[in-house]
């Protein structure tokens, strides 16, 4: 993998690292702890939780777990686009720092 | 068969499972004693991740601590599943590119430092003994609990359990243990979980019966009016003086500075990071990291469910019911129900009935004032008017009469549920499964940060790797002992200092690791000296308000209202800010660690 292409990978895994951020910060600070008093005056439809209490003790959770799964799939798709997927086999069993 | 011989079968044939394993799965070379040859499938390594996160704390204690603290439990849930979003985008791919075996080990490499790597050495093998005095005195009084036995044999026989698997298989056999013992904790925390959301709402999944009404067979005879179970809770809260349950009394920036100190520390534990090295590629790392929130999620989204159905059914079956069944007249008397008396007697709960009417009242405050320092109840031999365990504490002003020890929620459950004897006899495996495993994962820490990172990366690096091998058993061995040492004479601190695990991983690790990763310009001196000021800053705060200033108001000094446990957040920024500041006064980093970090950020290249 040559310098431009490097960078322009590393650009694009930030970007994937900071949505991700983004959506953490946003289920949990955001709508659990500071908008959750807020939040409190609607409740999940259907069920007994007020919202702001259902994202700190349960939404949150969810959305933690999701969001993982997303990251993987993308970070997949980021390497494959730009060819620096590891192969099949087993390159990580060299202990060295350098592969 | 009796609840004991339930208990002493399953507990059994559990421990029997665990040697089994730890036989087949022997370590013979370094590589397979730190990293199990990384060639742990990532499935696996998620579970096995799950069970060295979830401890007997987060198995016994996170479900009743939620029970009392109501929303400011939040901070729990939310900190300790939070920081594995953390984990899997910015520390775990590039961990497993770098490829070695500790974390003490990237440290020292990617900053070119002997001090920076024994500075991280300390942190670790500190972080992980505060942590496993815990697990040794958890698996200790589940023996003492539910098999009779001693609190100090429960000790010895646990040491001998992590002992064989841990010395033997290294971190081969602590995985496939772990894979194990995630089976048996999850398993057993669910059961009785299910059932009592039966009970109370009539919805097999806790999740959704947390939200729903009580329709069951136990619910319904403590809805009052109001559909919801929450809004219920709220209600009976709101009768007997307590805030109400979906409120917090924590203040805002406090519960923001704890959730993020507990999900910082939490990716910067050294134990769950080196879990991210066993696998075989980067990509099966992020695929992990999923993997071990997805199985984490399971325990934790079912614990605030499990803490809502124990409180209400707690508040319901004991405020009003009279102690001794003899003096029930009619049929509107409630009476206690059995488990009430047991716990009593292995002191967990205690009744002064102040008012002399015979009926436990239970209301907000403490029911009775500290004794010889201690807010625990100390018993005394005498029995009280209608056959209670007299306390000696002296009785508060308030109205309450009752404590509940937070530890018997997720205990007593299958009691309070009335559930079957060896569902009891699951619950006790479940907690000694969720103790070993974590017990072992950071014995390995600390055995691995004392052969690799002390003797061949610092004083003997001549070691051959059969000394290597036999100083990391020794190693292991030498902290199975000190661990069960300070289970069986737990120092008086280790409550105390559970939140400077956390604060210690939140400003030392973390933010030296995700600078080593994300700048290719931080420097030793930056990283070292934003290390040593983070962990000054966080100690000196917890220090001081733990052990020098603990002063009933001493609140009210807090820096910005920021408790002991958020701190970690505050050193986190410290270090940062001290490490940034600092970088341009040093030289910049060799061309060789530049081209280290070019090497850890691309997966293959």
């Amino acid at each position: 993998m040559n310098g431009p292409d490097r960078t322009s990978y590393w650009r694009a895994n930030l970007r994937l690292i900071f949505s991700v951020l983004c959506i953490w910060f946003l289920v949990s600070f955001g709508a659990g702890i500071w908008g959750r008093k807020f939040l409190d005056q609607w409740h999940l439809p259907g069920t007994g939780f007020p919202l702001g209490f259902w994202f700190a003790q349960q939404g949150s959770i969810l959305v933690f777990v999701c969001l993982i799964a997303f990251y993987v799939r993308a970070a997949g798709r980021l390497d494959k686009r730009f060819g620096v997927e590891e192969k099949v086999g087993d390159p990580g069993a060299k202990q060295d720092g350098k592969a | 068969m009796s609840t004991q011989a339930w208990t002493f079968t399953i507990v059994g044939l559990t421990f029997a499972l665990y040697v089994a394993i730890a036989i087949r799965a022997r370590a013979t070379s370094t590589g397979e004693f730190y990293v199990a040859g990384k060639g742990v499938p990532p499935l696996a390594n998620g579970m096995a991740t799950a069970a060295d996160w979830m401890s007997a704390a987060s198995f016994l204690g996170m479900a009743g601590l939620i029970s009392f603290l109501g929303y400011d439990g939040s901070v729990y849930l939310m900190g300790w599943t939070g920081g594995y979003v953390l984990l899997a985008v910015l520390l775990a791919p590039y961990l497993r590119k770098f490829g070695k075996f500790t974390v003490p080990d990237f440290i020292g490499d990617r900053y070119e430092s002997k001090v920076a790597r024994r500075v991280a050495v300390f942190c670790a093998i500190f972080v992980c003994f505060t942590y496993v005095a815990g697990q040794m005195r958890g698996v200790g009084v589940v023996f003492s609990r539910f098999l009779e036995v001693s609190v100090e044999k429960g000790v010895l026989i646990g040491m001998a359990i992590v002992f064989i698997y841990a010395v033997l298989g290294g971190m081969k056999g602590i995985t496939w243990t772990q894979v194990a013992q995630y089976c048996i904790l999850i398993f057993a925390f669910l059961v009785p979980a299910i059932f009592i959301s039966i009970q109370l709402t009539g919805n097999p999944i806790p999740q959704v019966g947390f939200g729903s009404r009580l329709d069951g067979e136990v619910g319904r005879g403590i809805a009052s009016g109001a559909p919801w179970l929450l809004e219920t809770l709220n209600q009976l809260h709101d009768e007997l003086g307590f805030k109400p349950y979906t409120d917090g009394s924590k203040s805002l920036v406090d519960v923001f500075c704890i959730t993020l100190a507990l999900m910082v520390g939490t990716a910067g534990l050294p134990h769950v990071i080196v879990r991210f090295y066993t696998v075989p590629r980067v990509k099966d790392a992020r695929t992990s990291a999923f993997w071990a929130l997805f199985f984490i999620a399971i325990l934790y989204t079912a614990a605030p469910a499990v803490a809502a159905f124990a409180r209400a059914n707690l508040i319901h079956t004991v405020d009003g019911a009279r102690y001794a069944p003899a003096t029930i007249v009619s049929d509107q008397d409630k009476s206690l129900p059995d488990w009430f008396r047991a716990w009593e007697e292995t002191g967990l709960i205690a009744w002064i009935d102040k008012n002399k009417d015979g009926r436990v009242r239970y209301r907000a405050g403490a029911a009775f004032g500290d004794f010889e320092g201690s807010n625990k109840p100390a018993f005394s031999d005498k029995r009280g008017a209608n056959g209670e365990r007299m306390v000696s504490n002296p009785p508060s002003d308030g109205p309450n009469e009752l404590y509940v020890d937070r530890d018997i929620m997720v205990l007593a459950n299958p009691e309070i549920a009335g559930l079957p004897a060896w569902v009891i006899g699951l619950v006790a495996a479940g907690a000694l499964a969720a103790a070993l495993s974590t017990a072992a994962g950071l014995l390995l820490v600390v055995s691995t940060a004392i052969s690799h990172d002390l003797l061949k990366r610092g004083a003997m690096p001549n070691i051959s790797e059969r000394g290597e091998l036999m100083a990391a058993r020794i190693a292991a061995a030498v902290a199975v002992v000190i661990a069960g040492i300070m289970g069986i004479y737990p120092p008086g601190f280790v409550a105390q200092v559970v939140a400077f695990a956390f604060g210690l991983a939140a400003s030392s690790f973390f933010p030296a690791i995700v600078m080593g990763i994300f700048s290719k310009r931080m420097n030793q001196l930056g990283a070292v000296s934003g290390m040593v000021a983070g962990i000054a800053f966080t100690t000196g705060y917890i220090v001081w308000f733990k052990f020098i200033d603990t002063a009933p108001d001493a609140p009210s000094r807090w820096w910005f209202g920021i408790s002991p446990e958020g701190i970690g957040s505050v050193g986190m920024l410290v270090n940062f800010a001290v490490a940034l500041g600092l970088r341009r006064f040093g030289a910049p980093p060799s061309a060789a660690t530049q081209e280290l970090v070019e090497h850890i950020r691309v997966p293959e290249s």
